[in-house]
């Protein structure tokens, strides 16, 4: 079992994504240091991919920003090597096929274990498809974390089944980005996934408030912010980590209350 | 645990998020019950005949053959279908599927227009809704096509981001599809995508080569030496080799954008100069940086300017059995011209790289030799574009 479990034993997990190198990766550190002091469970780190087909226009502006501003995959590695030295809740990077499978998924998941990178989410990486990435993942002690869809109906027992980490639950159709509601059945959702796995399963997509959070985390184990955290960075910048911070601790409070 | 789907070696399947697999599980359901059912394919093969005009002409290029002074040519006319190019094939059968599958509403992605042109076209012949995306670069490129889509009753949308070119559009239609599934069938312009997309999409495109082999073989008493086409996506050139494929004395030449040169970087020529990744729904071969980045590419022809290859062709490349050959810029409009000039046909400058290839192939082949190109598309679209490119400035 990885440290991934962890994050959920302090009751409900509170889940932010950042994108690394968005505006730069100095900026990245001081954000995650923020997040992780203020309550973070589990951070969520992008690595950037030209063309992320899964991301409304908030986080393509993000991926867009870090690419312009010179992020690799290298780069990113050292960027959580260093954030190790005290960062100790779990990690996670959420990126695209093509960033692992270009870089070979044995060197990539090999790294993810020296740097203390828990877990790797790809959103185009379908159950179908997840075969020739979670062979390797596993070797090195990496989760690949599965995701569920509001569109999964039938698929969600197969998919519980032969989960890792914690689940996904994408909470909308659509892309990334900030919702004003979320009509998707969650409660049920959930229960199927109970029936089948006792892994932790945490809502995304969508998510901007507390009070959305607390509600989704209510359902589920966690809740998990991206693009409400993103807008912060695109309108500080360099010095976001503050307002971050102040963001986490109220998303964190409003989930435990 | 459940195994790929839709594997040409080890191309193709299916890497798309998780909110679309029930939609293209169904579509592959609703495609195979389709394909072998005689309604369904009277139905298209009435629309194919008496809506776009097939079967198309096989064309003996008398004079172009004249010119080159090496094998006869004979031109297969896709740019003589209803519309101007052979998107209509692929169009007009998913509109089908889409209709029995229940579907009200059609988004696509487009290139050039060709594609968008096309499956407006359909929508309006088959009272369906009707949205497609667009580079806003093409839209710039290609201004009478989206006007022709509006006309038709289409929306059309500009895509802004990256590039804003094919490969933006067809993200983006991937995007709207995931946030709109129900009513919604996502017409895919190529062989490429998640599986079923590049199997459907060639069958579709495969009476391509079923009547030019019949036509060929009634005109010569024999099959030809080589079939040419240009490949972005590829779907018009694996519709052109799919009943080629097990001839084995046919050479299969896809034409790719070399753009300004394959030892630029720009340049659209994927199987030249890209390696394999995975990209909008499927493995195969892409323009990349090291790191797995989507590279911007470059070509004159907006339907062949895009970073990645259909997966078969992928496979065709990998064992051999069919070759893909760089084309550039300059060539293309050399050969848009020469062709306007000795058959007095306009192809359209996709087409036309096509056209440039067996130009320079032509003569190296004896007179007993015979050579297919096929004429994709017409270059009425492309006009001003390539009077732009000689230096001289029209009003379209």
């Amino acid at each position: 079992m990885s440290n991934i479990r962890s994050a959920f034993a302090n009751g409900k997990a509170f889940i932010p994504f950042i994108t690394c190198g968005d505006p730069d990766l100095e900026t990245t550190a001081k954000v995650v240091r923020a997040a992780a002091e203020n309550g973070a469970d589990l951070i969520e780190l992008g690595i950037p991919f030209s063309d992320p087909t899964a991301e409304g226009p908030v986080i393509q502006g993000a991926n867009i920003r870090a690419l312009a501003g010179g992020v690799t995959t290298d780069k990113v590695f050292e960027l959580v090597k260093e954030l190790r030295r005290d960062i100790k809740i779990p990690l996670v990077f959420m990126t695209y096929a093509n960033v692992v499978y270009s870089y070979d998924a044995e060197r990539f998941m090999a790294r993810c274990c020296e740097a203390g990178v828990d877990g790797v989410i790809l959103p185009d990486l379908p159950f179908e498809e997840k075969g020739e990435f979670s062979a390797v993942a596993k070797q090195y002690g990496v989760d690949l974390i599965s995701l569920i869809a509001p569109t999964s109906e039938n698929r969600i027992a197969m998919i519980a089944k032969e989960a890792e980490g914690f689940i996904y639950i994408v909470s909308s159709l659509g892309v990334t980005g900030v919702r004003s509601e979320i009509s998707t059945d969650i409660g049920e959702i959930v229960k199927v996934i109970r029936e089948n796995t006792n892994i932790p399963c945490a809502v995304g997509f969508g998510i901007s408030k507390p009070e959305q959070a607390a509600k989704m985390a209510g359902l589920s184990d966690g809740a998990i912010v991206g693009s409400a955290i993103i807008r912060i960075l695109e309108q500080y910048g360099r010095d976001a980590a503050p307002y971050v911070g102040e963001y986490v601790k109220s998303m964190k409070e409003a989930i435990i209350s | 645990m459940s195994q790929s789907k839709g594997r040409f070696g080890v191309h193709g399947g299916q890497y798309i998020p998780e909110t679309l697999m029930n939609a293209v599980i169904e579509l592959e359901n609703a495609y195979n019950r389709c394909k072998d059912d005689p309604d369904f394919n009277r139905e298209l093969t009435e629309l194919f005949n008496s809506y776009a005009g097939r079967p198309s002409l096989l064309y003996y290029a008398e004079k172009l053959t004249r010119e080159l002074g090496g094998a006869k040519i004979y031109l297969k006319r896709e740019d003589l279908n209803h519309t101007g190019s052979h998107k209509i094939n692929n169009v007009l059968g998913q509109a089908l599927l889409a209709k029995k599958m229940g579907k009200t509403r059609l988004i696509a992605e487009t290139g050039a227009g060709q594609h968008g042109v096309a499956t407006a076209t359909a929508a309006a012949l088959l009272d369906m809704e009707c949205v497609v995306f667009m580079g806003e670069e093409d839209t710039k490129r290609q201004a009478l096509n989206v006007y022709r889509m509006k006309l038709l009753g289409s929306e059309v949308i500009p895509v802004k981001t990256g590039t804003a070119t094919l490969k933006d559009a067809v993200s983006e239609a991937m995007r709207e599809w995931t946030s709109r599934i129900d009513d919604t069938h996502y017409c895919l312009g190529s062989v490429m995508g998640p599986h079923p997309f590049p199997t459907i999409v060639r069958d579709f495109q495969a009476v391509i080569s079923r009547e030019a082999r019949a036509q060929i073989l009634e005109k010569e008493g024999r099959l030809p030496d080589a079939v040419i086409a240009c490949v972005g996506g590829g779907s018009n050139s694996i519709g052109s080799f799919y009943h080629f494929i097990p001839d084995e004395g046919v050479r299969l030449i896809g034409c790719e954008a070399a753009g300004r040169g394959i030892d630029t970087f720009e340049t659209a020529a994927t199987v030249n100069t890209g390696r394999i990744g995975i990209f909008h729904g499927m493995k195969s071969y892409f323009c990349q940086d090291e790191y797995g980045q989507i590279a911007p590419v470059y070509s004159i022809s907006a339907g062949l300017d895009y970073p990645g290859v259909g997966p078969e062709h992928a496979y065709l490349h990998d064992i051999g059995r069919a070759e893909y050959v760089p084309v550039t810029d300059d060539e293309a409009v050399n050969a848009f011209e020469f062709l306007s000039r000795t058959e007095g046909i306009i192809p359209a400058i996709e087409s036309a790289h096509a056209v440039a290839y067996a130009m320079k192939l032509a003569p190296t082949m004896g007179k007993d030799k015979i050579i297919i190109i096929t004429v994709s598309g017409r270059g009425d679209k492309d006009c001003a574009a390539i009077a732009r490119y000689r230096g001289e400035d029209i009003y379209e």
